[in-house]
């Protein structure tokens, strides 16, 4: 048994607020600089030119990627043979993202409640998803969702005999629909299976999972492959204003379902992929 | 598609909105007036009740957008468009009142085509997520309605050489839909 303080959680948290607002993870570097070469458009080579000149801007002059610094997504997985001391973990996250989210200038996104639209001015709360793991360890990702990506997400209630080609085209049929309101270049995270809330949280955490390595699943990983080839044919391109380069990467992960059922979620992310991770 | 880039002055005159076609490269330099969600439906919320709107519309452009707070010494914080067709519901009416064109990001609705053409208006995108880079053709911003709403509070901004792309024309012309038409 390990005994640790919720007060590091709140001060990890608050450091990635800052940091992933501001310098985006390596994987996401590493496939903006192939797409920046990939592309055809004139526009679009221009559009990729100034999202490159946007991060170096963002990380000198620490202004945000940016201006919609999101909504706060934390993962916490958590060793069982850890003792949590100091307060409640689901207040220290949320303390976290306060000082993040206003000692480093960040937009407050958040409104109280979904109907009177109050401002928090804070941008908590943030929405926290736990998992119980082995070990004595605490592992925190954050995530920063904009919403302008967000809303252009979906779930498709597939029918098992829609198969493999359904859900290639429920995927398409999102990306086509979420276009230029997207803030294409895209990121496409996929959830599989599992039920309507399962498959959701399985998009979700795709984003999350390094975007230049590919599912560990060999049909998983043709599938992404086969899909990002078909994405960037659709002409979407840089801003949406024409190119090839619509989306720089697509994970999907499975989980096994119903004997009646093919959920598929579809959850978009532009080109400002936000993540950070933590392990207390 | 016309890569040269043409420099205009804020506010919009008529004559140079003719000129202006859907895939055109446009730096803008003069006065932008923000407003997203909250404004515009405090704006409707005063048509409504017969009140003055807080800002004259008359030959002027609405930024959608929303910054991040400024650090000390800045002007603004991230700068970038927002959604444009969450503002939908409200622009026509702007349009008819004189408001001459619109930054954003994404597809428009059918009505405010059909605004854009009778006002001869025009619809512009800015990169979105690009907010830095943007904040730096930003001189200077002050809030000058609706204070309470924060971050949706609408502010006048003076901007130089702000790069924005027409995407609907005075005439109509929709860049994301010959995008769409050409694959």
């Amino acid at each position: 048994m390990r005994i640790l303080d919720v007060s590091l959680v709140t001060q990890a948290i608050k450091e990635m607020c800052i940091e992933a607002n501001h310098f985006l993870a390596e994987d996401m570097r590493c496939v903006l600089d192939k797409a920046s070469q990939e592309e055809s458009s004139t526009l679009g080579r221009q559009i990729l030119e100034q999202l490159q000149e946007n991060l170096s801007i963002a990380g000198e002059d620490m202004i945000p990627i940016c201006q919609d610094t999101g909504m706060a997504v934390v993962f916490a997985e958590v060793g069982q043979d850890v003792h949590l001391t100091g307060g409640l973990l689901e207040e220290a996250i949320h303390e976290g993202v306060r000082q993040g989210y206003i000692e480093g200038y960040l937009r407050k996104s958040v409104v109280g409640d979904p109907i009177f639209r109050e401002n928090t001015k804070d941008n908590t709360p943030a929405v926290i998803h736990y998992k119980i793991v082995s070990g004595e360890q605490v592992r925190l990702t954050f995530m920063p969702k904009g919403f302008g990506s967000e809303n252009m997400s979906k779930v498709y209630m597939l029918k098992p005999a829609d198969g493999i080609e359904g859900v290639k085209e429920a995927i398409l049929n999102a990306v086509k629909e979420a276009g230029p309101n997207a803030c294409p270049p895209m990121v496409i995270g996929v959830g599989i299976g599992g039920t309507f809330e399962k498959c959701a949280l399985m998009s979700k955490e795709a984003l999350a999972r390094p975007v230049n390595e590919g599912s560990p699943i060999p049909y998983v990983r043709e599938l992404e492959q086969e899909l990002l080839d078909k994405i960037n044919q659709l002409g979407i391109g840089p801003g949406g204003l024409g190119g090839r380069v619509t989306a720089l990467a697509i994970n999907i992960n499975t989980y096994p379902t119903h004997i009646a059922g093919l959920p598929v979620a579809v959850n978009i992310c532009c080109h400002v992929n936000r993540h950070a991770t933590r392990v207390l | 598609m016309n890569r040269d880039i043409k420099r205009i002055e804020l506010p919009l005159q008529e004559n140079i909105v003719d000129t202006l076609k859907a895939g055109d490269y446009v730096y803008l330099t003069g006065i932008l007036y923000t407003a997203r969600d909250a404004a515009h439906k405090r704006m409707q919320e005063a048509l409504d009740a017969e009140q003055a709107l807080p800002i004259s519309l008359e030959g002027n452009v609405l930024y959608y957008m929303g910054p991040s707070p400024a650090r000390e010494g800045r002007p603004i914080g991230s700068a970038g468009p927002t959604t444009a067709s969450r503002m939908d519901k409200y622009t026509p009416a702007l349009l008819d009142l004189g408001l001459k064109g619109m930054i954003g990001k994404g597809k428009r609705s059918a009505s405010v085509h059909e605004a854009i053409v009778r006002n001869k208006a025009v619809y512009f995108a800015a990169v979105g997520g690009a907010g830095a880079l943007l904040s730096k053709a930003i001189v200077s911003s002050e809030v000058v309605a609706y204070d309470d709403l924060g971050t949706e509070a609408i502010r006048k901004l003076q901007v130089k050489d702000f790069p924005v792309v027409v995407v609907i024309d005075s005439q109509g012309n929709d860049l994301y839909e010959s995008v769409a038409s050409n694959n």
